[in-house]
């Protein structure tokens, strides 16, 4: 009875906090985007692009089925203070949902395509307006000029190369603000070729010029133009940030999971998704389980003093005072929770190191009974067996030593039946070994490593309190924030290194030995 | 002539140190004191066992052979000879402090020696 009274209260807090939060990110949102280049927090948000938007549904994993190892699981219920690790994600994926589809990103990829078509055909604009429209006066092209054409064959192919090898990639992720050296570049090449087609109307269509040699420079000129241009591209956007100049520390706010990254001269914006995708595959996965200490040590942790005020309001200017000598005797008594929490930690390691040997054992025991049919050997074709029917033979045998064993270090979530069914297919086909087999569950592995539509998070949000599209300074600080964590990142600069010489002559190498003589006198 | 080494020709004994007096005894053509050394400026210093300071390079005496003249004398092993017949041997090699002990023409010797447990005696006397 209790129970269900208590359950029904968790639901009715979690939808208020479920709609209120939807509120509170609409408003931020809308505030965001009215605020243009003021001072302050500012946060954005990235998103990655490329997979569709989830439903509701596929993140339900309560319906997977946990009770392959057991008869019976009993769903333990959530403290007081906090909403239970479905609820939460069931309330982002809500908010993923309910963001509106991105017309300013296509926007810019449109414009960038009709540009670059524009600058390619122009040059052969260029070449075929002349003879199209004034032929008769038009000077014989002489051997030079035809020669240039070849010229300008190839270099429109290899402009043409460069630009896909360069330009024409997936992108990787949306950006809040406009890409200033993109946006750079496009404007770069729009003026190009406007004061080219300017100069060319006004000087050769208007003029209705003779020598069609010079036509053919003018073109010629215009295709190394924008090849240098390319050139700046590549500079621009891939060369210059691959010098080290700064280090960057990512922590993840909720285990402290930490680490180190090299890179050069990049704006905030694109240095966000750079760490996003070694975040991906460097970090360990987020585990919320493994956060907490034990209740048995928290719960020793309330103050044991209630402090009684009887009397009138001249009480209230010694209420201070109270406190005070409260917390004192606090502090005075002795506190042995670290006590507890040690032999916790102990009981714990043991008891995962049991489970652990456990597994190995059992799965390098099921390993054995299976072996590669080799090509001279005629079996009996109804024994034969394809890596799915192998897998599932030798399942049942590690199935309950392997539950418990993720159970007892929190990872259940991480790997369903099917899913080590698959894994053990895909070990035995390549004739892996069970150590190799293993390697997956006995250590926490990166986030990219389990199944895409539950743990690849694709929003996240960018709270720097400079512009996100200035550059990376010494000593910058910003968040990438996700719902239930976030990383942040703080920047050092790579010191200036003052290397000196020293010539050593290989021949100046001579030893001693060490003397310890005693002489009898 | 250059004179090598130092003889000094004070009379009194510093506190924590101790005159020994040796007579050598004749064994068919040498003289011997029965006593061992170590120690000196051209040796390690870390692999004194007997030093304080581990960067001492003076002679340690290092084995006192029974029933020779140096333990009829009163040397115990571990210490540490300042001089020689006046001769200072804080300061010189292994070499010179074998001759400086060796020499033919002399047979008695006396050394100026210190040791920890004398060192201590006096410095709790000087705090008690």
């Amino acid at each position: 009875m209790d129970t269900e009274s208590q359950y029904s209260g968790y639901s009715y807090k979690s939808g208020h906090s479920r709609s209120s939060r939807k509120h509170r990110d609409r408003r931020d949102r809308h505030r965001s985007k009215s605020r243009d280049g003021s001072r302050g927090d500012k946060s954005v948000t990235i998103q990655a692009p490329g997979e569709p938007l989830l439903d509701n549904e596929s993140t339900r994993g309560d319906e997977r089925d946990d009770n392959w190892g057991e008869t019976t699981t009993v769903v333990t219920g959530t403290s007081e203070h906090s909403i239970s690790h479905d609820d939460l994600t069931r309330i982002a994926k809500d908010m993923e949902d309910s963001v509106p589809l991105d017309c300013s990103r296509h926007l810019g990829v449109a414009a960038g395509a009709t540009l670059a078509l524009l600058s390619f055909l122009t040059p052969l604009a260029f070449l075929l307006l002349p003879p199209l429209l004034w032929r008769e006066e038009l000077e014989p092209c002489g051997t030079a000029c035809e020669g240039l054409f070849i010229s300008v064959a190839f270099k429109l192919l290899i402009l043409l190369l460069g630009s896909w090898a360069l330009f024409l990639r997936r992108p990787k992720a949306s950006l809040p603000r406009v890409f200033v050296l993109r946006a750079l570049l496009m404007v770069l090449v729009f003026l190009l070729v406007v004061s080219y087609w300017l100069f060319y109307g006004v000087r050769i269509l208007d003029a209705r010029e003779r020598s069609y040699q010079g036509v053919v420079q003018f073109a010629v000129s215009l295709v190394d133009a924008l090849l240098f241009v390319h050139y700046l591209a590549v500079v621009l956007l891939e060369l210059r940030q691959l010098q080290p100049q700064f280090t960057l520390k990512v922590v993840r706010s909720t285990d402290g999971a930490s680490r180190f990254y090299n890179v050069g001269h990049l704006s905030i914006q694109r240095v966000a998704v750079w760490i996003l995708e070694k975040y991906y595959h460097d970090f360990p996965v987020y585990n919320p389980a493994l956060l907490n200490l034990p209740k048995s040590v928290l719960a020793k942790k309330v103050s044991g003093f209630k402090v009684y005020s009887l009397g009138e309001e001249n009480s209230t200017n010694n209420s201070t005072g109270q406190s005070r000598a409260v917390i004192a005797a606090a502090a005075r008594r002795r506190d042995n929770s670290h006590n507890e929490y040690y032999y916790e930690e102990a009981e714990h390691e043991r008891r995962v190191r049991k489970r652990r040997a456990r597994l190995v054992v059992a799965v390098e025991e099921a390993f054995t009974h299976i072996k590669r049919l080799q090509e001279e050997e005629q079996k009996n074709p109804r024994e034969v067996m394809d890596p799915r029917e192998a897998a599932q033979a030798i399942f049942a045998s590690m199935a309950r030593a392997m539950q418990k064993y993720l159970r007892t270090t929190k990872q259940q979530p991480y790997h369903s039946m099917e899913s080590i069914l698959q894994h053990l297919e895909f070990c035995i086909t390549h004739d892996m070994t069970p150590k190799a087999f293993l390697e997956r569950y006995l250590a926490a592995g990166p986030t990219i490593q389990y199944h895409k539509e539950r743990w690849l998070a694709k929003q996240w949000t960018l709270v720097s309190e400079e512009p996100v599209t200035s550059g990376l300074k010494d000593g910058i600080v910003f968040l990438l924030k996700r719902h239930d964590f976030s990383l942040v990142v703080s920047t050092k600069k790579v010191p200036f290194f003052k290397l000196s010489e020293e010539f050593v002559d290989p021949k100046s190498h001579k030893f001693v030995m060490r003397l310890q003589s005693e002489t009898s006198v | 002539m250059l004179l090598q080494g130092h003889q000094l020709r004070d009379g009194c004994v510093q506190p924590g140190q101790q005159r020994v007096e040796i007579h050598k005894l004749r064994q068919g053509e040498n003289l011997i004191l029965g006593f061992s050394i170590g120690g000196g400026i051209d040796q390690d210093p870390s692999q004194n066992p007997f030093s304080e300071d581990k960067t001492d390079k003076g002679i340690y005496v290092t084995r006192v052979s029974e029933g020779g003249p140096a333990e009829i004398a009163g040397l115990q092993i571990g210490d540490k000879i300042m001089q020689v017949n006046g001769w200072d041997m804080t300061m010189v090699t292994h070499d010179q402090a074998r001759k400086r002990l060796t020499k033919r023409s002399e047979e008695v010797v006396r050394l100026l020696v210190t040791r920890q447990s004398l060192q201590k005696a006096v410095q709790q006397s000087m705090l008690s």
